[in-house]
């Protein structure tokens, strides 16, 4: 349940769920993106949930906090259907070009590569959130074993479908871009497509994904 | 059936200046999917722009910043203006010079320059034609994103030698000038943020009374500042979480920093704070070097500093 309700500015509304990062407080989280989103409010311009909070900018010409705190306040939180959200499987090569962080982690979680595979395939990820660069998904919760820190300095460019990595999560980058995550493995799958104008980001909040390995020759095929 | 034929124009981008984009009012309802707004980033001067050439108020304008482009024109005469603070000059076919105002329709001919020398003592001037450029939407905006790649021009600024093509379909137009001149202002307005007491008490007295320079390290994305130091006596790391423009967020070196138009989906550095949206026009065309100083306001005077705001613009429409 949404523990506090504030004004963030004088145009947005910030709705904070908690302290705790878990998959029970995001659902909640998400259940009210997708309530409001059905609502289609008047004047309501972005929703945005994260792991614990939700923030609702609106345009100040035709709404304010008032009004929009109330609605919340008001809001009848149906559960979605569990079919609207997806089920995705994504393909990933963990050959040794693509795993630009093997050692690392080897080191680091004191693992064998091959049995920090087996884990990190043996489960099914929630999405959290999805942002920072366009479409990328925050994926949880990786499980204890793998749990490792961020680089201390972080890569100027990480390669395009690269998986990340860090404490209990895995993103995927649907873009090349500078990143600090410990990258295990490559997607040759157009996570984000800029050209699709409907659906451009194939992960949602609220998907959950289950990761495939595959070899550099399926890697090629798919990629084309 | 008797068609009304319309005929191509373009500009020649001799030179395409520092920073100079597409804009318009931006794209909603994305940010779930890390799609940033993005849009102009001074909303008066693109209103205005456009009002003062009679088109819609959410048409795509040119957006620059400090030194604009260098255009040359081809096609049948079409009508320009700029707004903002900005030295320009129109040099015609024959060589002749003429020194531009801003918010003064000029009518363009066939091979005629517009040369936007820059902007004075402020950061973004737009320009916008009679006539409209031939552009695609991007998820429901014209925009350009650089940092993201979004929008037409393949999420690129515009840079030399490429064209700008324009729909010349011939409006007539009455021409209507604007006196109006920018003004500055004295302190930037801010509400205070959810984070605002992981500050100590020295910082938060700090934030209210000491000046923040602007520093280099701006763009469309946001605006770093630097003064004393904010010391976080809480957390100085959150768990990432949504934003909005005009958010002042403080990251562990204790320097703000300002979201802007192409600020990122979210982040996870503590909010002190966040700029009224009656001061975003002021605040994004403060140059490096300037001093800002915050003054807090309420919820209900930031709503009211609002409508003055949109009364102001509505008066200067009026005028055209």
């Amino acid at each position: 349940m949404i523990k506090n309700i504030l004004n963030l500015g004088d145009a947005s509304v910030y709705c904070d769920f908690g302290k705790d990062v878990n998959k029970e407080i995001n659902t909640n989280v998400i259940n009210y993106f997708n309530n409001l989103k059905d609502k289609k409010i008047e004047g309501i311009t972005n929703i945005t949930p994260s792991y614990n909070k939700l923030i609702i900018s609106f345009d100040l010409d035709i709404t304010n906090f008032l009004k929009i705190k109330k609605i919340i306040e008001n809001l009848e939180v149906k559960k979605k259907n569990e079919n609207k959200k997806k089920f995705i499987e994504i393909p990933i090569c963990n050959e040794k070009k693509f795993t630009l962080d093997h050692s690392r982690l080897e080191n680091l979680l004191k693992i064998k590569y091959d049995k920090i595979l087996e884990i990190f395939f043996s489960k099914e990820y929630f999405c959290y959130m999805t942002g920072f660069i366009a479409g990328m998904p925050f994926l949880g919760d990786i499980s204890e074993k793998l749990r490792a820190k961020r680089l201390e300095t972080p890569r100027v460019k990480v390669p395009k479908g690269s998986i990340g990595l860090t404490e209990q999560f895995c993103n995927i980058y649907t873009y090349e871009s500078p990143g600090g995550w410990n990258i295990i493995g490559n997607t040759p799958l157009e996570i984000f497509n800029k050209d699709n104008q409907k659906n451009p980001a194939l992960i949602n909040p609220g998907d959950t994904v289950k990761f495939k390995q595959i070899s550099e020759d399926e890697y090629d095929k798919i990629k084309k | 059936m008797n068609m009304i034929k319309s005929k191509n124009s373009y500009f020649e981008v001799e030179r395409a200046g520092v920073n100079t984009t597409f804009q318009d009012r931006g794209r909603q309802n994305l940010n779930h999917i890390g799609i940033p707004v993005s849009g102009v980033m001074d909303k008066r001067n693109y209103i205005l722009a456009n009002a003062l050439l009679k088109k819609d108020l959410n048409s795509p304008v040119i957006e620059f910043a400090y030194q604009g482009p260098l255009l040359k024109y081809k096609g049948e005469e079409i009508f320009i203006v700029l707004t903002g603070d900005v030295k320009f000059q129109i040099v015609r076919d024959n060589n002749k010079k003429i020194i531009g105002e801003p918010y003064q329709v000029y009518l363009i001919q066939n091979n005629d320059k517009i040369d936007i020398q820059s902007t004075n003592k402020s950061v973004y001037g737009y320009i916008s034609v009679s006539e409209d450029f031939i552009l695609d939407k991007t998820w429901g905006s014209y925009s350009i994103n650089t940092k993201a790649n979004i929008g037409p021009n393949n999420g690129e600024k515009l840079s030399n030698n490429q064209k700008i093509n324009i729909d010349h379909k011939k409006k007539n137009l009455t021409i209507t000038n604007l006196n109006y001149v920018n003004s500055k202002i004295e302190y930037i307005r801010v509400l205070r943020s959810m984070h605002f007491d992981f500050f100590s008490e020295k910082s938060k007295n700090i934030f209210f009374n000491k000046e923040f320079k602007v520093t280099k390290l701006s763009d469309r994305m946001g605006m770093r500042l630097k003064g004393q130091v904010l010391e976080n006596v809480v957390n100085s790391n959150i768990k990432s979480e949504g934003l909005v423009k005009g958010v002042i967020q403080v990251p562990s070196d204790g320097n703000p920093i300002i979201m802007l138009s192409d600020h990122g989906t979210i982040g996870g550095y503590p909010k002190i704070a966040n700029v009224i949206s009656a001061d975003f026009d002021k605040l994004v065309q403060m140059i490096p070097g300037s001093a800002i100083k915050f003054k807090q306001v309420s919820l209900e005077e930031a709503e009211k500093l609002f409508k003055f705001y949109n009364l102001e613009t509505d008066n200067l429409i009026n005028q055209i």
